[in-house]
């Protein structure tokens, strides 16, 4: 089982490099979704909590977790109100708390408030975050949290979504599970699917099978493009994954061939975008939010993503020149020297360039804020240049100063 | 910020009154007992104060701090750096209209441009009777029902112009009172864990192997 919450980490093996006999562990919810584009946790939480309680459940019996903390993002309020309301229900019940079924099993599940900062998604700030203090990544390698976490803790941080797997994956055995989908991409995951399509919406789709084709053309799915629209780029991975153009349609949902292909799956979340749409303002958009959602930490995210910001703010107002469109390449090599993946394009005659690729900050809040940048740039630069204001010569219209 | 207005009294107290009250002191205790270290306790806390408020006042600062034990500066530190808290009052609605990525597709700007007009301030503003304060938000995870947006941080899915000044009326004539509480309030249910239940914190100087790691028993 893939972890669920963007980085497609196996979630087995996470568990497996806690220490062995150290003790006490702990299980931290990651409910902090806030990757534009994504919402499949949110989801899962309003409409489904029991089997995410079910899940922390089996999650904590089988790796000795002794207590689990669900952190929820703040701006979820009902989220809150549905996941505690079957939280006391299954305290009333004695399925959660001491002496679970009258077993020696006893574990308590502690709802946490998040407060709006989108760093927090990232699993060591989200440990920062919930002992008190400022979402600041940490720097990892070399302690990952399940060797130093909460507390200095072994600590487990999954995503919603892998843990609401887990009670379907102990009823159903792993068997059923790896029988659909890949063997690498096993089961099934969830994808919103937002933007420019008939039938936006948030689907649970066939893992390493379904195409970026079937989910935006299928009848089951999102049935083509707005107003018979011509599909112009889309992004395949929440907001900090690079661009694709309708070429890279037929790829499957596998994380191999997507990253070769110059991009990632990431969050579960594909933002569709149509012919009629500014490239350069959609970009602008994504840059704005990392910019303003970076923690302050490292120079190259701080300084870059707002500089970035600023920059194609201005190309996209029409006062740009083409040194901007040098200079926003020149900031996003400050944050991720050498080559950035991209997709191929054959209109270009582009190669793709693929994951990962290299950075210069703790976490990828750095990278996400040039990725739409690099993506627009590379993939649809004349839009770009249309914007330019053209400075061939000094504007002045001065007649020949009087004669005397 | 900065163009907003505070609004006039309204029953926003400022001083002493603003350090957490007696009901308030017993939740928040509860609520730090949940946690092997107090200190966690600090965003739940401030929470509180906001539910309490409105906003976080210097006073509900010292008071989290005290409660928590951290110094104010730490609290502060912490408070900062998430955006729900508002260190300033704020209108009884908070109106936070999504820009990010597919709301910005389907007609986001449309939507400030118009609320902005409707409201009488810009992003970031508060109106004169302490009503509405209006501001430019992140991805709010509604990215199908774009364009998508939040009063109190409730959705409202896929405004137009037209639902938007339907939307105000209802709350300026407290036709919404029951669905959207006051800027503050977020979860109108709290986790309950009863003391007979509850199977206490693990604290971390505690080093003891879970019992059922070392006998598992078979459920009934």
């Amino acid at each position: 089982m893939l972890g669920r919450g963007g980085a497609g980490f196996p979630a087995g093996t996470k568990w497996g490099l806690m220490p062995a006999g150290k003790y006490p562990r702990y299980l931290v919810v990651n409910g902090d979704e806030s990757e534009p584009g994504t919402y499949k946790d949110r989801l899962l939480m309003e409409r489904d909590p029991h089997q995410l309680v079910e899940g922390c459940l089996i999650a904590a019996y089988a790796a000795g977790l002794s207590q689990v903390f669900l952190y929820i993002r703040g701006e979820m309020p009902l989220a809150h109100e549905r996941v505690a309301v079957a939280l006391n229900d299954a305290y009333a019940a004695g399925y959660v708390g001491k002496n679970i079924l009258g077993t020696n099993f006893s574990v308590d599940i502690v709802l946490h408030w998040g407060a709006g900062a989108y760093v927090v998604g990232e699993e060591t700030a989200l440990i920062e975050s919930l002992e008190g203090k400022r979402g600041e990544p940490r720097l990892k390698p070399p302690f990952f949290p399940a060797a130093i976490g909460l507390y200095g803790q072994p600590t487990i941080v999954n995503n919603v979504e892998t843990l609401s797997n887990l009670p379907w994956l102990l009823v159903n055995g792993a068997q059923a599970f790896t029988a659909i989908g890949t063997a690498t991409s096993p089961g099934t995951r969830m994808v919103a699917v937002s933007g420019h399509v008939v039938r936006p919406g948030v689907y649970e789709i066939v893992n390493g099978t379904t195409t970026f084709r079937d989910l935006l053309y299928g009848d089951e799915f999102c049935q083509g493009i707005r107003d018979g629209n011509e599909l112009k780029a889309f992004v395949p991975g929440g907001g900090s994954a690079p661009w694709f153009t309708p070429e890279q349609l037929d790829l499957p949902f596998e994380g191999k061939l997507v990253g070769a292909a110059g991009s990632m799956l990431g969050s579960g979340a594909i933002m569709v975008m149509d012919h009629t749409t500014d490239i350069p303002t959609a970009a602008l958009t994504l840059t704005r939010f990392y910019a303003a959602e970076s923690c302050g930490q490292c120079t190259p995210c701080r300084e870059g993503g707002t500089w970035l910001e600023r920059v194609l703010q201005r190309v996209v107002d029409g006062r740009g020149t083409h040194a901007d469109l040098a200079q926003m390449m020149e900031i996003g090599e400050s944050i991720c020297p050498g080559a950035f993946p991209h997709a191929a394009s054959e209109r270009l005659g582009l190669a793709a360039t693929p994951f990962p690729y290299k950075m210069t900050t703790i976490c990828f809040v750095g990278p996400s804020a040039y990725a739409p940048v690099h993506s627009a740039l590379t993939l649809f630069r004349d839009e770009f240049e249309a914007k330019i204001v053209e400075r061939r010569h000094i504007p002045v219209s001065i007649e020949a100063v009087g004669a005397h | 910020m900065g163009r907003g207005r505070a609004p006039a009294g309204g029953g926003r107290r400022r001083g002493p009154q603003s350090r957490l009250n007696e009901a308030n002191v017993i939740l928040a205790k509860e609520i730090i007992g949940r946690y092997p270290k107090a200190r966690s306790a600090t965003i739940p806390l401030l929470h509180l104060s906001q539910q309490q408020n409105g906003y976080v006042t210097n006073d509900a600062i010292a008071h989290v701090a005290e409660l928590v034990g951290a110094t104010s500066a730490e609290v502060l530190g912490t408070a900062t750096f998430y955006e729900m808290f508002k260190f300033e009052p704020v209108g009884k609605y908070l109106v936070n209209i999504c820009g990010t990525m597919s709301c910005q597709l389907l007609g986001a700007d449309d939507l400030m441009h118009h609320a902005e007009a409707r409201l009488g301030v810009r992003a970031g503003g508060t109106t004169a009777d302490g009503m509405f304060t209006l501001e430019h938000a992140e991805c709010q995870a509604a990215c199908t029902e774009a364009p998508n947006m939040q009063v109190n941080y409730r959705h409202c899915h896929r405004m137009t112009t037209a639902a938007f000044d339907q939307l105000i009326d209802d709350l300026a004539a407290g036709r919404l009172d029951g669905e959207i509480p006051p800027h503050g309030t977020l979860a109108r249910i709290r986790q309950q864990i009863p003391a007979d239940k509850a199977a206490g914190v693990a604290p971390p100087d505690a080093p003891v192997e879970p019992a059922w790691m070392l006998a598992p028993e078979a459920t009934s």
